[in-house]
């Protein structure tokens, strides 16, 4: 008895009863499928997750004020003191941040922008908001408070629908700023605002013409590495707490701190436990096959006990029995798991609850690998039954 | 020579109260090609003997020697190997393995023995072709006919050329006609000096034969030489 016809024999065998090995593998088929796709899911939510935040800029740190009402205790003083190279060697570059929503207007168009934004041209690398076309502001436009302004691509589309909008003038409530360059496309919108529906432009002049000279909105600061970022926070704590007059004890600063790369460590862990309990209901449905498979086993044994005695009387050894209904299991689970992949790479291709699934191929193996593992270990028990049946006992089951 | 020696074999099934003794003490010997009718009513122990014989049973106590050897000192392997090599079976009720082909079923024993494919199905073909069924060689047990059925299961009894061949009531589930076609091909394989063992209730049948025993109440009640009829 060689491979090939033990192989032969456990076809015949699954081949006998269409249906139920059918409905087997089928159980094992959305198994494994379930498994690989909602771990692909979960994977795909996650990178989305990531790829989001990590258009924020890793190394960047926003300083906000929390103070509610009353002015906020940011100003741009406030932010020229946390570029200090002695209390603050990490900081690479500090950018002050006005923002407010503004009416841009060309030639009788209008468009509103959620963020016109005046900083520094720093700005633009630490927000990762990379200039696409024409240039950026200098810090020469910055001192002399320059009216000029970069757009994002949604107002570059808004207002100039096939123009090319560098050089072109625009109206921001009632002042002119000329357009040098336009951002590149962000990838992704963050939250519900729109990344790409953004203006930016030198801190003075927006001050000048927009905000007046008070609070700033925020300040960005950019450490010199990602991994300084830790560091960079503690430095500028000291700086703002002294600055701004903190008790070291106090419970409230009248700002707080936010941090990229703690965003993006919090939302990596909340996608993990995402697909690890999508991969545990999927493993569930998987279980349930392989019980599936242990019950057809069962089934499959009782029923061809008779035959196991009719083998035996004519000389199958033990091990041929066994052998024989372990393939025949082994090959239930293996079909359909082949099948489940197949399905599950078929159907990683679709959107699925707006997330791309992204398949992790060590989830391949890994079901592939259990429902091989579920197919030999649960099919071995009755499989192993049969073939310790005396001959005798075997003939006379009824 | 003697094929096969049994030796007070006794057989209980059950203990205590509930104990049923179906064989008490059965010595038999059977030299090579001798042709024996073991008869007896039911329940007197003549299945029980057969299965004991065709090492798919063991007895309680008593020694069952084959070509010499003690069975029951063999191990599960050793015991298949006899099983396949040393033995034909035949049933009463065919035994025939479902949704597989007439060639398939008698090609299993030689599967089993390791022969190769191509030797195998040439093999099969001559024993189906020895009990007049080469055209039927490719229908499945459930289109044949009982005693198709049964010269199924006689050729594959047969094509392993066992030294010994058990027939377990091979023709008490087949009509007259059937009856006479397997007896006709024992008639042939105790020619060709084959050993067989028949069990049987029919008169006509053990007639046959070149010895009968007798089977009582699990004991041999008598065993004698005959002269074979036609």
């Amino acid at each position: 008895m060689n491979v090939w016809e033990v192989c032969r024999f456990a076809v015949r065998g699954i081949g006998a009863n269409k249906l139920r090995s059918g409905l087997t593998m089928l159980g094992i088929l959305i198994g494994v499928a379930a498994v690989i796709l909602l771990v692909a899911v979960g994977n795909g939510s996650a990178q989305q997750v990531a790829d989001r935040i990590e258009a924020l800029g890793t190394n960047t740190l926003t300083v906000q004020s929390t103070s509610r009402g009353g002015s906020s205790p940011l100003t741009v003083q406030v932010a020229q003191a946390l570029k200090d190279s002695v209390l603050a060697p990490d900081v690479e570059s500090v950018s002050p941040v006005v923002s407010t929503s503004a009416t841009l207007t060309y030639q009788g168009t209008d468009h509103s922008v959620q963020q016109f934004v005046g900083s520094y041209a720093s700005y633009f690398t630490a927000s990762n908001s990379p200039v696409g076309r024409g240039t950026g502001f200098t810090t020469a436009d910055v001192e002399q408070g320059r009216r000029v302004v970069v757009i994002g691509q949604t107002v570059a589309e808004e207002l100039f629908p096939g123009l090319d909008p560098i050089g072109q003038e625009l109206t921001v409530s009632g002042s002119l700023f000329t357009i040098v360059g336009v951002l590149d496309e962000k990838s992704s919108s963050s939250g519900f605002q729109d990344a790409n529906d953004v203006a930016i432009a030198p801190l003075t002049a927006v001050q000048q013409a927009l905000t007046g000279y008070g609070s700033l909105t925020s300040i960005v600061v950019e450490a010199s590495a990602p991994e300084r970022v830790s560091d960079v926070q503690a430095q500028i704590t000291t700086i703002l707490n002294q600055r701004l007059k903190v008790e070291a004890t106090s419970t409230s600063a009248p700002y707080r701190i936010q941090n990229a790369s703690q965003l993006l460590e919090t939302q990596t862990e909340t996608a993990d436990t995402f697909t690890t309990l999508l991969g545990a209901v999927a493993g569930i449905s998987l279980l349930v096959g392989g019980i599936g498979i242990t019950n057809i086993m069962l089934v499959t044994v009782t029923e061809r006990t008779r035959e196991i005695g009719i083998r035996k009387a004519l000389g199958a050894p033990r091990r041929v029995i066994l052998t024989q209904f372990l393939a025949e299991a082994t090959m239930l689970s293996l079909i359909g798991g082949g099948l489940g992949v197949a399905a599950a790479l078929i159907g990683s291709n679709f959107t699925i609850v707006g997330i791309q699934p992204v398949i992790v191929p060590s989830s391949i193996a890994l079901a592939l690998c259990v429902s091989v593992a579920i197919g030999l270990f649960f099919g071995s028990v009755p499989a192993n039954r049969a073939a310790g049946l005396r001959p005798i006992d075997a003939l006379r089951y009824e | 020579m003697t094929v096969l020696d049994v030796r007070r074999v006794a057989k209980v099934y059950g203990e205590g109260e509930a104990a049923v003794h179906a064989l008490r003490g059965v010595s038999l010997s059977v030299e090579q090609g001798d042709y024996v009718a073991i008869m007896g009513s039911s329940g007197s122990g003549k299945s029980t003997l057969m299965n004991i014989l065709g090492c798919l049973d063991v007895p309680s106590s008593g020694q069952y020697l084959l070509d010499g050897v003690d069975v029951s000192r063999l191990n599960d392997r050793q015991l298949a190997l006899v099983r396949n090599r040393r033995i034909g079976f035949i049933f009463q009720s065919f035994n025939l393995i479902p949704r597989t082909t007439a060639l398939a079923n008698v090609e299993l024993p030689l599967a089993y023995a390791g022969v190769k494919p191509a030797l195998r199905r040439r093999r099969a073909r001559a024993a189906l072709d020895m009990v007049g069924l080469a055209d039927r060689a490719d229908h499945e047990p459930n289109q044949l006919s009982g005693g198709q059925q049964q010269r199924v299961a006689v050729a594959r009894a047969l094509v392993t050329e066992p030294a010994l061949l058990l027939a377990d009531e091979p023709t008490g589930n087949l009509d007259s006609r059937s009856t006479e076609d397997i007896l006709t091909i024992f008639d042939q394989l105790s020619a060709a000096g084959r050993t067989i063992l028949i069990i049987t209730h029919e008169p006509d049948v053990s007639a046959r034969a070149k010895r009968l025993v007798k089977l009582f109440d699990g004991q041999i009640s008598s065993d004698v030489r005959q002269v074979v009829a036609a």
